[in-house]
Parts: structure tokens; sequence; C-alpha cells
């Protein structure tokens, strides 16, 4: 599949494994630009694994294996002389569980531009981040604490801006709600909604609800393979495949 | 199943006890050690004031005539536990970051085992060690160095306690959470970085605690100091130089005929709580750093 302008990241032919375990089985799909995709399906079947195919994260999984390619503006990043930090520094990612250093608020944000070598206003950059993760309200007047002081869903948001203040192009977001309670996640998922004019973001989300409510684009899938492709709306309304249907009316998963 | 009610109250109270007095024996050997050097201690400062004991340059209780300074026993001691952290403490956090950070799974399996090695090997043999091998070697670059020299001790005391070094703060290392390692490479950050910049300092606590043990056991350090470094009490900091740590000095006069109650019979006790009272002070400041940096992570 060749890049066009407004796809920002695509795979093609993506194989991965775990050892033996055949955990992605050729898939090809590619990411709109400033949009939000959503990856959606029962637990185990490798979106989160897909996900971290994008900013090559499955590397550091010792005895995990990639084949096929992954375009990022029409540049296979799997290329062995493409350097793995370059990409992720550019394609960004934000976990499951929010994962703050035990640093100051301030520190977790200045820690990406710091290792990139941001030669720039550091203070301005640690603000910016802030309020673009709409945070910066709650925590401007306490940078200097520790991260770990916040609350959970305050975490998270610090974890996003701590990933926008290396400014990438794409978001990738592995259930960043999961840990989160619902005025929290309410929080996020409005975040998204804001975050999409700058960056593209591709988010892996266990709620069908979150799924119809934060994406443009959704992809579902199941056992390794992509089940169906499309808008989010459309997925949701009149899926085309059985499987799909029984999924997001809850019959499994 | 029978249903009889289990006579839990005196059972219960009985296990309790025992569990108390095994606590108990601890407590009451520190104290019984500490009133014992106190008893000693306060009877060898009727005969000697303690300004002199420690302002006083010259240790020579066992001839005339005599002067009872501690601190070249000090300088000896802190001379010989700077050295050995001088090398216990980078080989030994180096060694604990690699394990860590770098290693692969056979490396670890291999390495781990042969630096536990290590701390298993007898410190008279050590103490040989640093006599025949290590002190010849200093003598080739240092002519001038004497045969028993602190240099030589401190190097394989420091030797001795890098596992202990290496082997606790890869255990804190370990500890750091894998999340802050993802969210580290997450950002593009090396290998490097993520070790100095996010394991490093997110294991310090432990990492700390691993150094003030390890210098603990430098300065209680006997055999090694005995064997190699001398038996010369010296106000010096030429390592060079042969001296006497205060482990080495108890051990000298233990192992004479030292009547029992003389004043160089109590130099013992008074030495000995001077010893105990460095290591009792770097205990409280290592518990006071490791709360200072202690770091709580979900």
């Amino acid at each position: 599949m060749s890049s066009t302008s407004n796809q920002v990241l695509g795979a093609d032919g993506l194989n991965l494994w775990y050892g033996t375990h055949h955990v992605l089985k050729g898939i090809t799909l590619g990411i709109t630009r400033h949009r939000v995709t959503a990856l959606i399906g029962p637990s185990g079947c490798g979106k989160s694994s897909f996900l971290r195919c994008f900013n090559r994260m499955n590397e550091l999984i010792p005895e995990s294996r990639v084949e096929g390619r992954i375009h990022f503006n029409g540049r296979d990043i799997n290329d062995p002389e493409v350097d793995a930090t370059e990409v992720r520094h550019r394609i960004g990612m934000v976990f499951q569980k929010p994962n703050p250093f035990p640093k100051s608020i301030f520190d977790n944000v200045a820690f990406g531009p710091r290792v990139n070598g941001y030669r720039g206003d550091l203070g301005e950059l640690v603000e910016t981040s802030l309020r673009r993760a709409a945070l910066w309200d709650e925590v401007h007047d306490r940078l200097g604490q520790s991260a770990l002081a916040l609350s959970g869903g305050q975490q998270q948001r610090l974890c996003i801006a701590r990933a926008l203040a290396v400014e990438p192009e794409v978001l990738l977001m592995d259930e960043p709600c999961s840990a989160l309670d619902p005025a929290s996640t309410a929080k996020i998922e409005d975040l998204i909604g804001e975050l999409k004019e700058r960056y593209s973001i591709i988010i892996v989300t266990h709620n069908m609800q979150q799924a119809a409510r934060v994406s443009d684009q959704t992809a579902f899938l199941l056992e390794g393979e992509i089940v169906e492709y499309g808008r989010t709306g459309g997925i949701f309304t009149r899926p085309e495949d059985p499987r799909t249907e029984d999924y997001i009316t809850g019959r499994f998963g | 199943m029978k249903s009889r009610i289990r006579p839990s109250g005196r059972y219960e109270g009985l296990i309790i006890g025992v569990l108390f007095l095994c606590a108990v024996v601890s407590v009451l050997t520190t104290a019984g050690i500490i009133i014992t050097l106190l008893r000693e201690t306060i009877g060898f400062f009727r005969e000697v004031s303690i300004l002199e004991f420690i302002t006083e340059t010259r240790w020579t209780p066992l001839f005339d005539p005599k002067h009872f300074g501690i601190l070249p026993l000090i300088t000896g001691t802190l001379m010989i536990t700077a050295g050995a952290a001088l090398v216990a403490l980078p080989v030994g956090t180096a060694t604990a970051l690699y394990l860590s950070e770098y290693a692969s799974d056979g490396v670890r399996r291999l390495l781990k085992p042969l630096l536990e090695v290590l701390a298993g090997i007898p410190t008279v043999v050590y103490g040989y060690f640093a006599l025949t091998l290590v002190t010849p070697a200093i003598r080739s670059l240092f002519p001038e160095t004497n045969i028993f020299n602190a240099a030589g001790a401190a190097i394989v005391v420091g030797i001795m306690i890098i596992p202990m070094v290496s082997s606790l703060s890869e255990d804190a290392m370990t500890a750091v959470p894998r999340s802050l390692r993802e969210a580290a490479f997450a950002l593009g950050a090396t290998r490097r970085e993520v070790s100095t910049g996010v394991v490093l300092p997110a294991a310090l606590s432990g990492i700390s605690a691993s150094y003030i043990l390890a210098v603990s056991r430098a300065i209680g350090e006997t055999m090694i100091v005995t064997l190699a470094a001398g038996a010369t009490p010296r106000l010096t900091l030429n390592p060079l130089e042969s001296i006497q740590t205060m482990t080495a000095y108890i051990v000298q006069v233990s192992l004479g005929d030292t009547p029992f109650g003389s004043i160089e019979y109590r130099t013992l006790f008074a030495v000995g709580m001077g010893l105990f009272t460095l290591t009792f002070t770097l205990n409280i400041a290592g518990a006071l750093i490791t709360r200072r940096y202690r770091e709580v992570y979900q």
C-alpha cells in the first residue's frame, strides 16, 4: 500500500511473533492523518502488540520477531538503517497504566526533550505540553512536586503531556483509560478530541462505547487479523462481517 | 471436620511469647554489648582523659612512653574504608547496572553465581591475596611502598565488598517497574539514558542502602587489614605506608598476654566503643538518606 498525503502510517503485510506464537498475521492497514483510529477486539487478539509495532516497542521483548513493513510518511521504520529512538521521538506513546517517573512534574515532562537534545526554552515547552494535556491549570503552582502525588487521572494526563513534549506527529494510546475512574476517563476522551487537530492518534480500547465516542476510524482485530476496518459510524451501525457484529453487540469478548 | 473449639487463647499466647523471646534475644544481646563496652570504657577514661584520647596523635599503649590518641587508628580505618569504597562503589554499581539493564539472560545466569562466590571466600584468603599479589603489584609501580601498606589492603577489602554492592544494587534496579523503562524508551531514550536517567534515580534508595552496608562492612573488616595493612598506628594519609586500623589493634591486643583489668586491656573496649560509634553513626546516616530518597511507585 503506497502512502498518500493523508495517510501518516501504514502497515504492509505485517507479521509478528513472540517466540513461536504468531501474534499478528499479515496485517495491512492505513492510518489517516489527524484522525483518531481505534483498534478494538477481544483480549489477546493482538491489538496492543499491533500498536507497539508502530514505535518498535516490541524490540524490547526478547524473542519477538517482526516481518513486513510499517510506513511512516512513506519511510519504512523497520528498515535496519532507521534508528528506533528517532522513530519513538516522532511517534509517542501513552500506556495502559499511568507510569510517571518518580521525579517532579516538571522533570517528567522535560525528560523526553532533554534526552532528545531540545535546545529551546524548556519551561515554555513544559507549559505548552501541560496545557495541551489539559493539566496546566491543576499543576502550574506545583511543578516541582513529585508526580506520584497526583491522582491517577492527573498522572495519565501528565503522561500524555510527557509524550507531547517531544513534539510527535502520532500518538499511540494503549487503553489509556482502563485504570481510571469515569470522570477522569471523560476528561481524557475530551482531550483526545482536541488533540487530533494536531496529532494523528491510534487508540487501543476495550470499551466499545469509548471507541464509538472518540474515534473516526475503527479496526476490529480477531486472532491477529483485521476482520473489518472502516469509518467508526459504519462499523458500529452496519458492520459487514458477522463476527464484528457479534463482538460489538457483546455476544463474545 | 471436628467442631471442637480450639483452646486458641492459651496456645496463641504461648506462640506469641516464644516469638517475643526470640525478638528480645537480639535486643538483649545488643544491650549487653553496649553495657560491657560502656563499663570498660568508663574504666578506661578514669585513667586517660577523653581530651587526650581524641586529640593526641600517637597511639602507643603497649610500650612506654604510653600515648592514648585514637586518631591514628581512626585515620587508618578511614583510609582503608575510603580506598575500599573507591574500588567497590563504582565497580559494584556498574556491575549491577550491567546485570540489570544490559546483560542477556545467559550472561546474567553465569555472572551472578560467580559474583556470589566472591562473597564466600574466607577473609583470611583475601588477606594473603593482598600480601602476595596486590602489594607486589603496587611495589612494582611505587618501589618505596612498605610490605605492609594501606593501599593493598584497601583494594582487596574493596574487591571483597563488590558483591555486596552489586547484588543489593541490582535487586533495587530490577525492582524498578518495567513500565518506567518502557515510558522512557517510548520517549526516544537510548538504553544508556534509560539506565542513568530512570533506573538509577528510581533505585537510588536501594543503591545507597547497599553503599552504607558495604562501607560498614569495610570499617569492620579485620582479617585482611591485620594481615596486609600492618601494625603501625600512624597518623598519615599516605596509603603506601604501614598503618593500623581499629580492628587490627583489637586483634593485636587480644592475641597478646594482656593482663585482665590493666589499662592495655581497657584500651580494647575504648577502641571498640569508637568502632561502634563510627558504624552506628553511619547506620543512622544511612537510614536517614534511604528515607530521604525512598520512592514509592505503584
